[in-house]
C-alpha cells in the first residue's frame, strides 16, 4: 500500500498546476470564509458637515448645557469624511466615495433651544443618500436612524437632568444663576416650614383655616413633585437596555472562523484528492490490473483515504500555521487538532472515495465533488436559529449525513475549549467513516464497467 | 540476443510448477457465455490450453476476443459456463495500455515490481528496461512516449507478474517490426524454457500463423475453428476453394465470408 501511496504523491508532484490549485483554492476559500464570518461590517463612510457655530450651546430654560461633543459622538459610529460645504457633501455621495452625507445646519442649536419657548421650531438635520444600491441605502438609513435616535436620547437626557435640577430647586430651594446674577430660591420645603411655624401664633378663625390649607397644599405638592424627578429622567429613556459590551475590538479571526477555514480546506483537499485519484486509477486502466491480485478493493480504498488524510493534514496544518501569524492560536491544544484533523480527514476521505467510486470519471468526479461539498459546507454554516424550525431540522439531517458538519464541530472543539463536545463529533465521524467506507466498497464492484 | 532473452526469462520465471509437463491443460473454459445487455459477446465458447502452449486468438472486430481473454484473466465474470484457471498465476496485458502516464518509465516498472513483491524490484525493473530497449528513456514520463513505446511498457508490466499463463490482448499493435520480433522472441522463449502458456489475440494473420502453435478463430462470439495453423489452412482451402491459391489472409477472409461473417 505504501508503494501506491508513494505513486500517488509522485503523480501529484508531477502535476504542479493541479497540486497548486488543489491546495491554493481551498486555502483561498477558507481565508475568505473565515474573514467574511468573523469581520463585523465596516463602519460606513459618511461625509460630515457641521455648520453649527462652535460656541452654540443647547440651553434649557435659562441654563446652557455643556458641549456634548456632537462631532466625536458621530464620528465614533461612522467613518467621517469632513467636508467644507453642502455641495461638496453632495458630490462625495454622488461619486460613490461615501455612502451618505450628514449635514448639521447652522440653525440646529437655535431650533433645539426654541423647543422650550412658546414658539418651538422643529430642529432638522439633513441626510443625503444615493439610493442607487437598495441594500446600501437600507444600511445607511438604519445607521442614520440609529444615530439620530441616539442624538435625541442625549438631548432628552440632558433636558431631563436640567428639568430635574429645576424641580429640586423648587422643592428644596437654592441659588439660581440668571444672566450673571444669583437669585435665591426659597423652595417649597422652606416655605412650608415658615408657614407651619407661623400657624401656632394665629388665633383660630378664617386666617388660621387659610394657613392650614396652604400647609396641606405644600405637603401634597412636595410629596408629588418629589416623584416627578425620577419620572422625568425615566421619560427621557423609558426602556433601559442592559447591554454588556465584552470587548471593543474582537480579533479578526476568532476560533470558529478558524475552524471554518480549516474544515473548508480539509474538506476540499481530501474529497477532491481522494475521489479524483480513485477515478484516475480507472482512467489509466490501472484499476483492473491492480485489483487482479495485487491489491484488494479495501486496500486500494484505504490507500486513497490515507493519501487524502496525509495531504489534507499537511495543507491544514500549513494553513493554521499561516493564520497563527495573525491570530493567536492555542498551540497547547495541538494534540487535539491532530485528532480532529485525522478523524475529519478520514471521514471526508471515505466520502470522497464513495463519490469517486460512484462517479468514476475524473471530470465528473471533480464536478460532483464541488457540487456536493460546497452546498453542504454552506448549509453547515447556517446557524440553527436563522431559519424556521422545520427547515432547520431538515438542514440538520442533511448536514449530519455528510462529514463536513461533524468535522467542523470536531475542529471547533479542538481549537477552542468553549467549543462543542469533541467526543460526540468523533463518534459521528467514526459512524460516517464506516458508512461511506461500505458505500465505496459497494460502488467499486461496478467501478471498472464502462 | 536470443541467449540474452533466455537468460532474462530464466531469472524472471525460475520456478515452473513441478509436474505440469507439456500437454496438461492449465487453463480451461467450458460453454462460456457473456452478455452485454441484449448482445451476446460469447455464445458458449469452449477453450483450453496446456503448459507451454502458444495460442493465437483471431477473428474480426467485435468477435469476442477481448471478452474471452478478460474472462480468463478474471477481470470480468462470465454469465454462463465454467472457467478453470490457476489462481493468481495469470498475467494480463490489456489491449489498452494500463500505465500511470504521469510516472516515468522506470517508476511504472518499479511500482509494479514492488506490488508483485519481487525480492529485488530494482533488478526486475532493469531486466524489463533491457527487454523493452527503453533503458535510455527510463526517466521520461510515460505520457511523452510514442504509442508503441507505451505498449512496450504495458507488456513489460504484464511480464513482471511472472505468470504461468500469460494473456496478451493484441500485444503487437503499434510496435515497429524490430520490436515485434523482440516481443515474439521473448514470448516464445517464455513458452519454451519456462513452460509458460501464452494466449494472445491479434489481427495479424501471419503473426498468428507464425507464432501461434494453435489458432482459435472467433466470430460473433462463436468459435469457428480451433486447431493448428496447418489445420486452419486446410479448412480454409476446403471451404473457400476459390481463394485457396491466394495468400493466407485473403483465404481466411473468404473463409469467414463463407461462414457468414
Ligand atoms: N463493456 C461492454 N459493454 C457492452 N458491450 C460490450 C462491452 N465490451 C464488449 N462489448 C461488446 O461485445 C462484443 C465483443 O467485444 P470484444 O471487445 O470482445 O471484441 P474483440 O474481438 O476484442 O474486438 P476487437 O478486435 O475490435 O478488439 C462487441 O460486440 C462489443 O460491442
Ligand atoms: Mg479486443
Amino acid at each position: 500500500m505504501r508503494w501506491l501511496l508513494l505513486k500517488d504523491l509522485q503523480i501529484l508532484r508531477r502535476s504542479p498546476l493541479q497540486a497548486v490549485l488543489l491546495v491554493a483554492y481551498p486555502v483561498l476559500i477558507a481565508v475568505l470564509v473565515g474573514f467574511a464570518i468573523s469581520r463585523s461590517p465596516e463602519k460606513p463612510r459618511v461625509a460630515f458637515l457641521n455648520e453649527v457655530p462652535a460656541d452654540a450651546r443647547v440651553s434649557v430654560g435659562t441654563r446652557e448645557l455643556p458641549n456634548i461633543g456632537v462631532n466625536d459622538r458621530i464620528c465614533a459610529r461612522v467613518e467621517c469624511v469632513h467636508v467644507e460645504s453642502r455641495a461638496e457633501a453632495v458630490e462625495e455621495v454622488r461619486s460613490g466615495d461615501v455612502l451618505a452625507a450628514l449635514i448639521l445646519p447652522a440653525n440646529l442649536v437655535n431650533r433645539i433651544n426654541s423647543l422650550s419657548t412658546p414658539f418651538p421650531n422643529t430642529p432638522e438635520i439633513e441626510v443625503v443618500v444615493s439610493e442607487e444600491d437598495p441594500v446600501k441605502a437600507r444600511l445607511v438609513n438604519d445607521r442614520i436612524d440609529a444615530l439620530i435616535a441616539q442624538a435625541n436620547l442625549v438631548i432628552a437626557r440632558r433636558i431631563a437632568a436640567e428639568g430635574g435640577k429645576f424641580l429640586g430647586l423648587v422643592l428644596d430651594g437654592g441659588d439660581l444663576k440668571v444672566l450673571g446674577q444669583t437669585i435665591e430660591i426659597l423652595g417649597l420645603r422652606n416655605s412650608a416650614r415658615i408657614v407651619e411655624s407661623l400657624r401656632p401664633s394665629l388665633p383660630p378663625g378664617d386666617l388660621r383655616d387659610s394657613v392650614d390649607r396652604v400647609i396641606r397644599f405644600t405637603r401634597l405638592a412636595r410629596n408629588n413633585l418629589a416623584t416627578g424627578e425620577p419620572l422625568l429622567s425615566r421619560l427621557a429613556q423609558p426602556i433601559a437596555v442592559d447591554k454588556e459590551v465584552v470587548d471593543g475590538s474582537s480579533p479578526p479571526l476568532e476560533s470558529f472562523a478558524i475552524a471554518v477555514a480549516a474544515t473548508f480546506t480539509l474538506a476540499f483537499v481530501v474529497v477532491l484528492l481522494v475521489a479524483g485519484s480513485l477515478a484516475l486509477e480507472r482512467e489509466e486502466n490501472a484499476f483492473p490490473r491492480l485489483t487482479r491480485g495485487l491489491v484488494s478493493h479495501s486496500a486500494l480504498l484505504t490507500e486513497k483515504v490515507v493519501l487524502g488524510v496525509v495531504v489534507g493534514l499537511a495543507v491544514t496544518l500549513l494553513m493554521l500555521t499561516g493564520l497563527a501569524l495573525f491570530v493567536p492560536l492555542h498551540w497547547g491544544r495541538f494534540g487535539l487538532w491532530l485528532v480532529a484533523i485525522l478523524a475529519s480527514g478520514a471521514a471526508l476521505g471515505a466520502a470522497g472515495a464513495a463519490l469517486g467510486a460512484m462517479a468514476r470519471e475524473v471530470r465528473a468526479v471533480s464536478l460532483l465533488a464541488f457540487m456536493v461539498t460546497l452546498p453542504i459546507a454552506f448549509l453547515s454554516l447556517i446557524p440553527s436559529g436563522a431559519v424556521g424550525a422545520a427547515l432547520s431540522d431538515m438542514i440538520e439531517i442533511v448536514t449530519a449525513l455528510f462529514p463536513f458538519k461533524p468535522a467542523l464541530d470536531a475542529m471547533t472543539a479542538a481549537l477552542d475549549p468553549a467549543g462543542p463536545d469533541l467526543g460526540v463529533a468523533l463518534l459521528h465521524l467514526a459512524a460516517l467513516i464506516a458508512a461511506y467506507g461500505l458505500l465505496a466498497r459497494f460502488a467499486l464492484r461496478r467501478f471498472a464497467a464502462v | 540476443m536470443h541467449n540474452n532473452l533466455r537468460r532474462l526469462s530464466r531469472i524472471a520465471f525460475a520456478s515452473v510448477e513441478a509436474g505440469a509437463g507439456i500437454g496438461t491443460a492449465v487453463i480451461e473454459a467450458r460453454k462460456l457465455v457473456k452478455r452485454f445487455g441484449a448482445r451476446e459477446a460469447l455464445k458458449g465458447v469452449d477453450f483450453e490450453a496446456s503448459t507451454g502452449e502458444l495460442v493465437a486468438v483471431i477473428g474480426p472486430n467485435g468477435a469476442g476476443k477481448t471478452t474471452l481473454l478478460s474472462i480468463l484473466a478474471g477481470i470480468s465474470k462470465a454469465d454462463g459456463g465454467e472457467v478453470h484457471v490457476p489462481e493468481g498465476e495469470v498475467g494480463w496485458v490489456p489491449q489498452q495500455a494500463a500505465l500511470y502516464r504521469r510516472l516515468t518509465v522506470e517508476e511504472n516498472l518499479l511500482l509494479f515490481a514492488r506490488l508483485e513483491r519481487h525480492a529485488d524490484p530494482g533488478a526486475s525493473a532493469e531486466e524489463m528496461l533491457e527487454l523493452t530497449g527503453l533503458g535510455e528513456r527510463r526517466g521520461e514520463v510515460v505520457a511523452r512516449l510514442s504509442g508503441g513505446n507505451q505498449q512496450r511498457i504495458n507488456i513489460a508490466i504484464g511480464l513482471l507478474a511472472r505468470p504461468s499463463v500469460l494473456l496478451l490482448d493484441e500485444p503487437s499493435v503499434g510496435l515497429d517490426p524490430r520490436q515485434r520480433a523482440r516481443l515474439w522472441e521473448f514470448v516464445s522463449a517464455l513458452a519454451e524454457t519456462n513452460g509458460t502458456t501464452v494466449i494472445f489475440s491479434t489481427h495479424d494473420i501471419q503473426e498468428a500463423e507464425r507464432y501461434g502453435g494453435r489458432l482459435l478463430v472467433l466470430a460473433d462470439g462463436e468459435a469457428l475453428f480451433d486447431g493448428s495453423p496447418d489445420g486452419l489452412l486446410e479448412a480454409v482451402r476446403r471451404e473457400a476453394s476459390e481463394a485457396a491459391d491466394r495468400d493466407f489472409e485473403t483465404a481466411f477472409v473468404a473463409f469467414l465470408h463463407h461462414r457468414g461473417h
